[in-house]
């Protein structure tokens, strides 16, 4: 095989030989866990059953996989690294251009398409299901882009703010009855209190282990969160949490209503859509924010530090409010994307908070690219869409049978694709970086000349 | 008093499962640099092929010797679970080396993941409980109503992790395969500059980290009679606490950090409230890694510019 990929020759034999050696390796990695299944019967003791037609199917598949990957595509990739490569067209750089504001327009635009496009009840679905949830993580992963693609500090419980947002907001309003507009900011500083917290203790730790301790503090809060019932209810949560008002108005089919307000039939899609348009504004402000203050000197204290810690403390930086502004700007929206969680749901509970969550976030902010705020939507819509799409796939129930349920693999296909998109890009979508400072001409530098956040 | 001696013996117990997990995060950390996030998910994994291999050697081949059983069962999971571990590495690991820091361990992440998803569709996701393996007990002490008891069970678990202990010593001390290994981990430029098979001997580390995962695993599934899929993740964090408080790269490290940790969990839950005892964990991971991050046998990471 590997004398066929570097001539570009067929290479019928090597082909064969490495799609028997596959063959043989997964023969050995489904015989226990595919072949044999374990199930629970009627008297409560597990038994043994086979499934020996999926195995064989399985096994054939990666076999035949591999065979053509060494017969055809692995040549073609050989031959392709050979060419030289091409200056990027000038097309490319007009959509770039064009890109971002044709994006927010869209955007701004996407409830009038999806209700003229599927109607108003079909498009409910879309606009809660898909644009709320997508624009919910993108808020999230261009506030975890500070800490992780700006400051280069490596955060994997990052959710321990969304949490402590949502039940700020939780909490506080079933309590003392404030509204969604009070609490909206506070449980941003309150977040924030908690990210300065959390930050103090780990200023001097650095790359994995600052991603270790920073698990173990979310989920320590996560624990607690279960096991201080007098306060959070435990698993249960949080029941029947007010939601957010249109100045006042609440979404309610009573005679103070939004709807009676206006004159319209009540119809729960206005607040879906305020929602959508509220997430929106949020998502949007985090990202201008974002893109303001790294021009701003703790922006470019940020980046500095992201490269090189010893120099930008020899430099006169002051490393330890470097880190504790990313720290509480990270958490603070982390927090405002948590009251919103829990006004848009009306419950909380421990369960929306688990590690699972911290690595998708991390995980859109390095698939997008580490810093790119466009790449971190671009991931956002890869996988979070990607996932929430397979409700769709209706069809694929004729294909295999009507006990197929393709929503049970989202997370399977989520973290296959974890590690797919990490082998195919290693440096995420946008592996190109544009200088904040520039001195005659801007030029975009590639993600390779960025080095990663040992900070 | 006799409490007190009672959740030694349990805390003992629970650190050996700990010890043989935080070897592996220990020995892939000293080798290749990284956190292998996905490795308490293959512990997880080994724990259900041994599920498999204990109901086939029992129900079907109807073997009734629990001595036969147990070895038969260790043997598959050790050697099916290493072949899971060679191909994570091979598919997952390798063509990220040399990348930038954070691409493996992303890739770790999304390993761990695929892997308790991939047992959750395939096996279902339901409690899978199985009768004791192993029963019966010594009493050590019967005073105040209160035996002291070491299940045969427990001492299986302290003599196999010992054996194995001892044998990997030997595998590390002793072989070419543990001199090329120490080679590496010191250099690896170097010791592929003299002819040390890298890539392989970093297959293999990955081998061994799984085959003692898979005995860990089957301790585990042997001494709590029950697994799911998401078993792997808690197990998974301690043992790396464990591998971390022993000090990072240090193999007695490992294993006594694991004992630590044991008793810690089993001390706290003993006397002050189980509901927090991974409160306690987590917490002695974050403290060690705050105040002494080199671990109790590590050594001290020189900060180079």
């Amino acid at each position: 095989m590997a004398a066929g990929a570097h001539t570009g020759r067929v290479d019928m034999a090597g082909a064969l030989r490495s799609a028997g050696f596959t063959g043989v390796v997964a023969f050995g990695l489904f015989l226990p866990l595919i072949a044999f299944k374990t199930d629970v019967d009627g008297s409560n003791q597990l038994v043994l059953t086979t499934r020996w037609p999926l195995f064989l199917a399985l096994v054939a598949v990666c076999s035949a996989s591999r065979f053509f990957y060494a017969l055809l595509v692995g040549p073609w990739l050989a031959r392709r690294a050979l060419r030289p490569a091409r200056p990027r067209p000038a097309w490319r750089n007009t959509i770039a251009n064009w890109l971002v504001p044709c994006g927010i327009g869209f955007l701004v635009l996407y409830p009038a398409i999806v209700f003229f496009t599927a109607g108003f009840s079909g498009g409910q679905k879309w606009i809660d299901n898909l644009g709320v949830q997508i624009l919910i993580y993108v808020m999230l992963g261009w506030g975890l882009n500070i800490v992780v693609g700006l400051a280069g500090l490596l955060d994997l419980g990052y959710v321990a703010f969304y949490a402590v947002g949502a039940y700020s907001y939780a909490l506080l309003a079933k309590t003392f009855g404030l509204s969604f507009w009070l609490l909206l900011p506070l449980a941003g500083i309150l977040s924030s209190f908690w990210g300065v917290l959390l930050g103090f203790p780990v200023l001097r730790l650095r790359g994995d282990y600052l991603a270790i301790v920073t698990l173990a503090f979310g989920e320590i809060i996560r624990l607690i969160l279960i096991n201080w019932v007098a306060l959070t209810n435990g698993y249960a949560g949080i029941i029947s949490i007010p939601r957010p008002t249109f100045f006042g108005i609440p979404f309610t089919a009573g005679d103070d209503g939004f709807a009676a307000v206006f004159g319209l039939p009540f119809s729960p899609l206005y607040r879906i859509t305020f929602l959508y348009y509220l997430i929106l504004a949020l998502a949007l402000i985090t990202c201008f924010v974002t893109v303001r203050l790294r021009r701003l000197p703790i922006g470019r204290a940020w980046e500095a530090l992201r490269e090189d810690e010893i120099a930008c403390r020899s430099l006169g930086i002051n490393t330890t409010n470097t880190k504790l502004t990313a720290f509480a700007l990270g958490a603070m929206f982390a927090g405002f994307a948590g009251s919103f969680f829990a006004a848009r749901e009306a419950f909380i509970s421990p369960e929306s908070f688990t590690f699972i969550e911290s690595a998708t976030i991390l995980s859109i902010v390095v698939l997008g690219g580490m810093g790119s705020q466009i790449g971190v939507v671009i991931a956002a819509i890869v996988m979070i869409g990607g996932t929430e799409l397979l409700r769709e796939l209706d069809f694929l129930k004729d294909v295999f049978g009507p006990t197929f349920d393709p929503t049970q693999y989202r997370m399977l296909l989520f973290g296959f694709a974890l590690v797919a998109i990490m082998i195919w890009r290693p440096r995420g979508l946008i592996a190109t970086r544009e200088p904040s400072v520039f001195l005659k001409e801007r030029k975009t530098i590639s993600a390779e000349m960025v080095k990663e956040g040992r900070g | 008093m006799e409490y007190f001696v009672q959740q030694l013996i349990n805390g003992i117990t629970l650190g050996s499962i700990y010890g043989l997990i935080a070897i592996g995060y220990t020995m892939v950390f000293g080798i290749i640099g990284m956190v292998n996030f996905a490795h308490g998910d293959v512990f997880m994994v080994s724990a259900f092929i041994a599920l498999i291999a204990y109901l086939i050697v029992t129900a079907w081949l109807g073997i009734a010797s629990v001595a036969l059983d147990l070895i038969a069962v260790l043997i598959v999971a050790m050697a099916f679970t290493s072949l899971v571990n060679w191909v994570i590495e091979r598919v997952a690991y390798r063509p990220l080396r040399g990348s930038f820091r954070l691409a493996p361990l992303i890739s770790a992440i999304g390993m761990s993941i695929f892997l308790s998803n991939f047992v959750q569709v395939s096996q279902g996701p339901r409690n899978k409980s199985i009768p004791p393996m192993v029963q019966g007990e010594f009493v050590l002490s019967k005073t105040h109503d209160f035996p002291v008891t070491l299940s045969y069970k427990q001492l299986i678990i302290w003599g196999i992790t010992a054996l194995l202990l001892l044998a990997f010593w030997y595998l590390v001390a002793k072989t070419s395969l543990g001199r090329a290994q120490r080679a590496c981990e010191q250099d690896r430029k170097m010791a592929a500059l003299l002819g040390v098979d890298v890539d392989r001997t970093i297959s293999m580390t990955f081998v061994i980290a799984a085959a003692l995962a898979a005995v860990a695993g089957t301790m585990y599934l042997m001494y709590y009679g029950v697994v799911t899929f998401s078993d792997g993740f808690v197990p998974g964090v301690k043992a790396f606490t464990a591998a971390v408080l022993g000090g990072i790269g240090s193999l007695p490290g490992a294993v006594v950090g694991g004992i630590l940790i044991g008793l810690i969990e089993t001390f706290w839950s003993a006397y002050f409230s189980i509901d927090y005892k991974d409160v306690a964990a987590f917490s002695v991971l974050a403290i060690t890694l705050i105040f002494l991050p080199q671990g109790l046998f590590g050594r001290p990471d020189v900060e180079k510019v």
